[in-house]
């Protein structure tokens, strides 16, 4: 009699839905057991021993030489000492570690008894007793606690529970602070100098050579503190001369560069990466994550890639004493798409 | 760079007269070409009269097919009038001229001129207009500051040329080359001309001192090796990761495999 028969009968599952089909496939049961050489030759059995005893030893050996390589290979000032530390470390403990995983395993797959065993599984459904008995129990806490009987007190329990979590939603909001419209506003301002990344040097319109390309921060970031490089991050701009006969600029861009000095943000806007790979002959401009590529002398437009708006440009002139200013922020948000654009 | 100063100098008449110029300033000396260029005393300021002979019969028999007689330029060739020695000297002693052939970029190859006639040709082209000079011994030296030249390498140079100039793919098979074993007056050279699509970093962008501080840099992450272990060649995250993808999950399905086979 096979097991599903014996079992159908115990619990009289006959009437049930389980359609046991006849052709199924059989349980192949267990593959016939192998003789490893370990068990037929005495060499072979002394020689894994050897080997798991090696890797025992291997193990230990790291772990004492984990402890040397600590001494011997001091972390200083020095940054090349780190490489040194960190890879003799590694090794060392590595082989501490894998040497117990090896032996342990090595062990048990040559020297420790390997005939296959079939464990049966126990029946999880409890007997006709026993779930009785815990029927009794719940049908007598309800009747003891008048869980059924006390509608009131039922009902308003279930109230409490479901309003209870409700505050939380509110107070969720409180979680981070809201961006509310700083995703639109830069630092750039009329009058603002475009000074050079990192050190703040304002540029002068004739230090901007033909070919040349300047990475841009507004001057006055050097003297914020927390904010500097959230402001930075959205501010950043480069800065190129082309021959203003290339550009392509439409009616009301006309006066937003100087003799064909152009400012476009530099956060691109597929996802933000610094866009800043700029190609002088093509006047290609491509971002390093995913080559968009943008042509600075058309407005920046999108010619390549997954970007899908043209790189916001900052409106310039030049001041008194020659500095290229802003004339003011740019006329839309910089870098990626956002929900409430 | 080339392409946009043809168009504003395309009237044979202003280019004869830079020329004339240029001739001009070559015979009356340097001192109008240092002052317009802001860098330090320019090593071809010593360049004399037979040089600069003997560079334009180079010239006329190696250049001039492409950039002209006297550097004016051709369709095939940009001008070289005021690229300056600077620019000369990077292209024929890099090897990328003279040019085998057009294509997205001009490929480094073996070095076709001794030290002398790369001299003569640079003194030639130096003498054609005012351009940026060849840096001194002193200007290349790496002995700058190191970690504010690798925080300007990575502002100014690190989005195409890798952060630790390891070099890296532009659009269309042009490419910015991997700086590693770049000797240290081409990298100057470079920054300061605008090699083909490369832009300009002139002397307001980056200061001479600030060359020299990347050069420093450069020199720095040549010479000592990555604190982190094996770079894998600088690449970065596609290289780390087709490594770990590769080598790290072979090794674990290999232990998987090891451990879930019978013994012998």
């Amino acid at each position: 009699m096979s097991e599903k028969a014996k079992s159908a009968k115990e619990h009289n599952y006959e009437s049930g839905l389980a359609v046991v089909a006849a052709d199924k496939i059989k349980d192949p049961g267990l593959e016939p057991h192998r003789v490893r050489m370990t068990d037929k030759s005495p060499a072979h059995e002394r020689a894994a021993n050897r080997q798991v005893a090696a890797l025992f030893i291997l193990s230990a050996i790291g772990s004492v030489a984990a402890i040397v390589a600590y001494f011997a290979f001091p972390l200083t000032d020095d940054l090349g000492t780190v490489r040194a530390n960190t890879w003799w470390l590694g090794i060392s403990i590595t082989l501490g570690l894998f040497g117990i995983g090896l032996g342990a395993v090595h062990w048990a797959k040559t020297l420790m008894p390997d005939a296959e065993v079939s464990e049966e599984r126990h029946q999880t459904r409890g007997s006709d007793e026993v779930r009785a008995r815990a029927i009794e129990i719940i049908k007598l806490a309800d009747q003891e606690s008048g869980f059924t009987r006390r509608k009131l007190i039922r009902r308003s329990m279930y109230t409490a529970l479901a309003l209870f979590p409700l505050p939380a939603i509110f107070f969720f909001g409180d979680l981070g602070p809201s961006p509310a419209d700083s995703l639109r506003h830069t630092m750039w301002r009329k009058g603002t100098r475009l000074a050079k990344d990192p050190d703040g040097t304002p540029i002068k319109a004739s230090d901007v050579t033909l070919g040349s390309i300047f990475h841009v921060i507004p001057a006055g970031l050097e003297d914020l503190h927390e904010t500097k490089l959230e402001e930075k991050a959205k501010a950043a701009v480069i800065l190129v001369r082309v021959d203003p006969a290339d550009l392509i600029e439409s009616e009301e861009r006309k006066s937003w560069s100087y003799d064909g000095i152009v400012a476009y943000s530099k956060i691109c806007t597929h996802v933000g990466c610094p866009v800043a790979l700029y190609e002088q002959q093509t006047h290609h401009l491509l971002c390093p994550c995913h080559q968009s590529t943008f042509d600075l002398v058309d407005g920046c437009k999108v010619i390549f890639g997954p970007a899908s708006r043209a790189l916001p440009q900052l409106p310039i002139a030049v001041d008194s004493e020659g500095y290229l200013v802003a004339q003011s922020d740019f006329n839309e948000p910089v870098g990626p798409s956002f929900w409430e654009r | 760079m080339k392409k946009t100063m043809k168009n504003s100098r395309r009237s044979p008449f202003a280019a004869a007269l830079v020329i004339a110029a240029g001739l001009i300033m070559s015979g009356g000396g340097y001192a109008f070409a240092t002052a317009a260029v802001e860098s330090a005393t320019p090593v071809s300021a010593v360049s004399s009269q037979e040089q600069v002979a003997e560079g334009e019969k180079l010239f006329l028999a190696n250049c001039a097919s492409c950039h002209g007689k006297n550097g004016v330029g051709t369709p095939n060739g940009p001008t070289l009038i005021g690229v300056g020695a600077a620019a000369a000297e990077f292209q024929v002693d890099s090897g990328r001229m003279p040019a085998q052939a057009s294509g997205p970029q001009m490929q480094v190859k073996p070095v076709q001129f001794t030290d002398e006639q790369i001299d003569a040709i640079a003194a030639y082209v130096g003498s054609l207009g005012v351009g940026p000079e060849i840096p001194t011994e002193e200007m290349i030296a790496a002995n700058g500051n190191a970690s504010k030249g690798g925080e300007l390498f990575r502002i100014n140079c690190a989005m195409c040329h890798n952060a630790v100039g390891a070099g890296g793919a532009l659009t269309e098979g042009k490419f910015a080359p991997a700086l590693v074993g770049v000797p240290a007056d081409h990298i100057y050279e470079a920054m300061l001309t605008g090699p083909q699509n490369m832009p300009v970093f002139n002397d307001a962008n980056l200061t001479p001192e600030e060359k020299k501080d990347i050069i420093t840099y450069l020199k720095y992450v040549e010479t000592n090796p990555s604190a982190g272990g094996y770079e894998l060649a600088g690449l970065g995250p596609v290289a780390e990761g087709l490594f770990i993808w590769i080598i790290g999950f072979g090794i674990i399905i290999a232990l998987t495999i090891w451990l879930g086979a019978k013994s012998n």
